[in-house]
C-alpha cells in the first residue's frame, strides 16, 4: 500500500521529466555568466541556486496568470552544463503532462524579468534567456537638447561682446572728434584774441611770405 | 651669382634707411601694435601651431616610418621653412607694409602675389572655420552624461539598435549620420542641415568678436588660445600614461621603419604646408609641439587599440565557452590559442559556424588616424572608455578649438589687411566693417559645407586650395625678394636692421636651395596629381566594405571647381602682371609718377663747376 502511494507520488515528476529535452519546442535555454557579472564575489552554482531559480520562475508564472497556482514542481529543468546553462519547461498546474505554451512563458518572463535578475544579482546580459530579447530601456531625450542650451549661452556671450566692442569704438571715435573740434575752437579763440589785441598794434603778421629770403639768390 | 632682374624706380617706392629711422621715432605711437613681445610671440606661435600639429603630423609620422620620418621633416624644416619665413619677416620689417604693399613696392607687376595670397587666405579661411564649426558642435554636445556618441539610438520598434549604427559603431554613426548627415556622393547635395548652420554661425561670430579690432583684440585672445592647448596636451599625457596600453601606442609611433620613408609628394606638400610659415624660434616651437602632441595622441590611441583588442578577444572567448558549454574563466587570453587549435582539430565545423574574428593589435593601432577621422572618431571612442568622459571631451574639444582659432586669426588678417590695402573699397570704412564683411561673405560661402555632401566638399578644398597655390606663392616670394628686389640690397637691409650681414647658410638657402626644392616639389606634385584619376572617399551603407569608406571618382564638373581653387590664385600672379603691363603701355602718357620732373632746370644742367 505504502509502495503504491510512493510510486503514485513519484510518477508525476518522473513523467514530467521526460517532457524537458534540449531543443524542446516549448522550452527555453537559460545561460548564466555569474563570474563575469560578480567577479570575486561570485557565488557557486549548486542545487540551492537551482531551487531558487525554479521558485522565481514559478513566481513569474503566478504573477502573469493571476489565480493559477504554479509550484516549484511545475518548473522542470534538464541538461545542466558546467557553463551554467540549462533548459527548462513549464508544466501546467492543472495537468502535469501538458506544457504551458512558449509564448505564455515568454510573456511571463518578460514581465518579471527585473525581479528574476535581481534575485540572482545579475543583469539582462549575464542572465540570458535564449530567444527572449530584453526590452531595451527607452533612451531619455531631454527637451530641449543640451547642445542647444550651450549654444544659446555661447551666442549670447558673443553677441554681447560684439555689441560692447562696437559701441565702445563708436564712442571713442566721437570722443576723439569732440577733442579735435574743441582743440580747433581753442585755436580759433586764441587767434581771434591776437587779432583783437593786434588791432591796437600793427596788425596780424602774415605768414605766407615768411619763407622768402630777403634777397633772392642768383 | 649676381643675377638681378631690372627693376626701375625701386628706390621711389620704398622707404630708405634714413626714412626708416625717422618713421621709427615719429610714428611709433600711431601704428596698431602688440602690447608686448609676449603677445607678438604668442600670436606667431598660435598662427603656426594649428590643427595640423595635432592630427596631421602624428599620422604622417607614424605612417611614414615613425621615428625615421623625422629625418625628411627636419631637413625640409631647415632648408625650406626657416629660410622662407625669415625672408618674409625681414622684408615685411624692411618695407613697413602689409602683404599687398610689400609686393607692390618691390615691383608693381608683382601685385599679383599679394592678390594670390589674399585669395588663398580667403579659401583656406572658409573651409578651416567649418572644421571649427564641427569642433564647436562636438563641444556643445560634450556637456552631457552619457555622451551622445557612446550609445547607438534604438530603432523604431525598440527591439534593437539602428542598423547603420550596429554595422559600424556608435562614434561612426554620430559623426556621419547625426553630425554630418552625409549623403553618398558629392553631387547629391541634400539640403542645408540646420544644426550645422547654427554651429557655423557660432564659429564665425566668435571669430568676429575676437578679430573685430585686429591685433588689439586678437593680441588679448592669444594669451588663452596659444597657451591652453599645451596645458591640455600635458593633462592628456598624464591621463594617457596612466591608462592601459598607452605605451604600446607610443612605441608604435616612434618605431623607425626606414623602408617606408618614401618621399612621395603628398607627404612633402603636407610638410610644406605645415611649416611654410615658420622662422627659427617659431619653427622650433612648431616642431616640438608636433612631436609632443604626436606622443600624447598616440598614447591615447594605444589605450583605445588595447581596449578594442581586449574586447575582441573577450568576445571570441565568450563565443567559445557558450558553444561548448565550458565553465566561465576556463579559457583566458593565455590559453586561448591552444584551445582554439585543439577545438579546430576536433570539431572544425562548429568553429566555422562561430565566425570568430581575428584580433590584431597592430591593425587597431593603425586605424584611420588622420584629420577629422582622428578627432571625431578615434579620439571620441577613446574618450568614452575613460571614466568621467564628459570632462575629457570638453578639454579635448576646447584644445582643438583654441588651436584652430589662433590659426584663423592669421587667416582673417591675411584677408582683411590686403583688402584694405587694395583700395577697392572706401578707405573711410572702419576696420570693423572690413572684418564683418569678410566674415559674412565667408559664412555665406561656407554654407556649402553644411549641405549633406559638405564633408566631401571640405576634403576637396583641403586638398586643393591650400597646396599648389601655397607652393607657387612661396616660390614667387623667394624669387621676388632675391632676384627682383636684389639679394645685395636685402643683405644691406638686414645688416641695417640687426647689425650684421646674414651668414652663408642664409645666402645659399635663399639663392639656390629653397627655390630649387620648391620647384622640384611643385613639378612632382603636379605630375602625380595630373596622372592619377582623382577619387574621394564616401560613406555608403550599400557599399561592399561598409563601414570602411569607399573610394569613388569625382564627376567631371569637379575639375572646374578644382581649377578655380588651385588655378585662380596661382594664375593671378601672371595675369595681374600682364594687366599692369598692358595698363602701363596704353596709359603711358598719363603716368607722371614714374617720370621725373619735366622742366628746363633738370634738362639743362647749370654747370657750377665752370665758375
Amino acid at each position: 500500500m505504502l509502495e503504491k502511494i510512493l510510486v503514485l507520488l513519484c510518477l508525476p515528476s518522473a513523467l514530467a521529466q521526460h517532457l524537458c529535452t534540449p531543443g524542446a519546442s516549448d522550452g527555453y535555454k537559460v545561460r548564466l555568466s555569474i563570474k563575469t557579472a560578480l567577479g570575486d564575489q561570485a557565488y557557486v552554482w549548486n542545487e540551492n541556486e537551482m531551487f531558487l531559480f525554479r521558485a522565481t520562475l514559478a513566481f513569474a508564472m503566478r504573477t502573469h496568470f493571476n489565480g493559477q497556482m504554479y509550484n516549484v514542481s511545475n518548473i522542470v529543468v534538464c541538461d545542466e552544463t558546467p557553463r551554467v546553462s540549462f533548459w527548462f519547461v513549464v508544466t501546467s498546474p492543472l495537468d502535469t503532462s501538458t506544457l504551458v505554451d512558449r509564448k505564455d512563458v515568454e510573456e511571463a518572463v518578460r514581465k518579471s524579468r527585473n525581479r528574476i535578475n535581481s534575485a540572482f544579482l545579475l543583469t539582462d546580459k549575464t542572465l540570458e534567456f535564449i530567444g527572449i530579447a530584453p526590452t531595451l530601456a527607452a533612451p531619455v531625450y531631454p527637451d530641449p537638447p543640451p547642445w542647444l542650451i550651450v549654444f544659446g549661452v555661447v551666442m549670447g556671450a558673443v553677441g554681447a561682446g560684439i555689441i560692447i566692442l562696437l559701441v565702445t569704438s563708436v564712442l571713442q571715435k566721437k570722443r576723439k572728434k569732440n577733442e579735435k573740434s574743441e582743440g580747433e575752437d581753442d585755436e580759433e579763440d586764441t587767434r581771434v584774441k591776437t587779432v583783437e589785441n593786434g588791432t591796437a598794434s600793427d596788425g596780424v603778421y602774415n605768414m605766407s611770405f615768411s619763407d622768402d629770403e630777403r634777397f633772392t639768390k642768383m | 651669382m649676381k643675377l638681378k632682374l631690372p627693376n626701375p624706380g625701386l628706390d621711389n617706392r620704398i622707404p630708405s634707411h634714413e626714412d626708416l629711422e625717422r618713421m621709427e621715432k615719429e610714428e611709433a605711437g600711431d601704428r596698431p601694435k602688440w602690447d608686448n613681445k609676449a603677445q607678438y610671440l604668442l600670436t606667431c606661435v598660435g598662427f603656426c601651431v594649428g590643427l595640423g600639429n595635432v592630427w596631421r603630423f602624428p599620422y604622417l609620422c607614424q605612417s611614414h616610418g615613425g621615428g625615421a620620418f623625422m629625418i625628411p621633416f627636419l631637413i625640409l624644416l631647415v632648408l625650406e621653412g626657416i629660410p622662407l619665413l625669415h625672408l618674409e619677416f625681414a622684408i615685411g620689417q624692411r618695407l613697413r607694409k602689409g602683404s599687398m604693399g610689400v609686393w607692390r613696392s618691390i615691383n608693381p607687376y608683382l601685385t599679383g602675389v599679394g592678390i594670390a595670397s589674399l585669395l588663398v587666405s580667403f579659401f583656406v579661411g572658409v573651409y578651416y572655420n567649418t572644421i571649427m564649426a564641427w569642433i564647436m558642435w562636438y563641444l556643445y554636445n560634450s556637456f552631457q552624461d552619457p555622451l551622445p556618441w557612446s550609445q547607438c539610438p534604438l530603432n523604431a520598434n525598440r527591439t534593437g539598435v539602428v542598423e547603420e549604427c550596429a554595422r559600424s559603431s556608435s562614434v561612426d554613426y554620430f559623426w556621419y549620420r547625426e553630425t554630418l548627415n552625409t549623403s553618398t556622393a558629392i553631387d547629391e547635395a541634400g539640403g542645408l542641415q540646420w544644426w550645422m548652420v547654427l554651429a557655423l554661425l557660432s564659429a564665425w561670430t566668435l571669430l568676429y568678436v575676437c578679430c573685430i579690432r585686429g591685433i588689439e583684440t586678437t593680441g588679448k585672445a592669444v594669451y588663452i588660445t596659444s597657451t591652453l592647448p599645451y596645458l591640455v596636451l600635458t593633462i592628456f599625457l598624464i591621463r594617457g600614461l596612466t591608462l592601459k596600453g598607452s605605451v604600446e601606442g607610443i612605441k608604435f609611433l616612434f618605431t623607425p621603419d626606414v623602408s617606408t620613408v618614401v618621399t612621395h609628394q603628398p607627404t612633402l606638400v603636407s610638410i610644406i604646408n605645415t611649416i611654410t610659415q615658420d622662422a627659427v624660434l617659431i619653427s622650433i616651437i612648431n616642431g616640438c609641439t608636433s612631436v609632443y602632441s604626436a606622443t600624447v595622441i598616440y598614447s591615447i590611441i594605444g589605450f583605445r587599440a588595447t581596449q578594442k583588442y581586449d574586447d575582441c578577444t573577450a568576445d571570441n572567448i565568450l563565443k567559445l565557452i557558450n558553444a561548448y558549454n565550458y565553465p566561465e574563466n576556463s579559457i583566458t587570453e593565455s590559453n586561448y590559442n591552444e584551445v582554439l587549435i585543439y577545438l579546430n582539430q576536433t570539431t572544425p565545423d562548429i568553429i566555422q559556424g562561430l565566425q570568430l574574428q581575428t584580433c590584431d593589435l597592430q591593425a587597431y593601432l593603425s586605424q584611420g588616424v588622420e584629420g577629422t577621422g582622428l578627432a571625431f572618431i578615434v579620439f571620441t571612442e577613446a574618450i568614452i572608455k575613460m571614466p568621467v568622459s564628459p570632462l575629457w571631451a570638453v578639454l579635448f574639444f576646447v584644445m582643438l578649438f583654441c588651436l584652430g582659432l589662433s590659426t584663423m586669426f592669421g587667416s582673417i588678417e591675411g584677408v582683411v589687411v590686403p583688402l584694405q590695402d587694395l583700395k577697392l573699397l572706401p578707405q573711410t570704412w572702419p576696420k570693423e566693417v572690413f572684418c564683418g564683411l569678410t566674415c559674412v561673405i565667408s559664412f555665406t560661402l561656407g554654407l556649402i559645407f553644411t549641405l549633406r555632401s559638405g564633408n566631401y566638399w571640405l576634403a576637396l578644398f583641403d586638398n586643393f586650395a591650400g597646396s599648389i597655390p601655397l607652393l607657387v606663392i612661396g616660390f614667387c616670394e623667394m624669387i621676388a625678394v632675391i632676384y627682383v628686389y636684389g639679394i645685395d640690397r636685402f643683405n644691406k637691409d638686414i645688416e641695417f636692421m640687426i647689425g650684421h650681414k646674414p651668414n652663408i647658410f642664409w645666402q645659399v638657402t635663399w639663392r639656390f636651395v629653397s627655390p630649387l626644392i620648391m620647384v622640384i616639389i611643385l613639378v612632382f606634385y603636379f605630375v602625380t596629381q595630373v596622372t592619377k584619376s582623382l577619387t574621394y572617399l564616401v560613406w555608403d551603407e550599400e557599399a561592399a566594405n561598409f563601414p570602411t569608406l569607399e573610394p569613388r571618382p569625382f564627376p567631371s564638373w569637379i575639375y572646374v571647381i578644382i581649377f578655380i581653387l588651385a588655378g585662380v590664385p596661382s594664375l593671378a600672379i601672371p595675369v595681374v602682371a600682364l594687366f599692369k603691363f598692358v595698363q602701363r603701355k596704353c596709359c603711358k602718357q598719363k603716368d607722371y609718377s614714374d617720370d621725373t620732373v619735366d622742366t628746363i632746370s633738370v634738362k639743362i644742367q647749370m654747370n657750377d663747376k665752370k665758375f
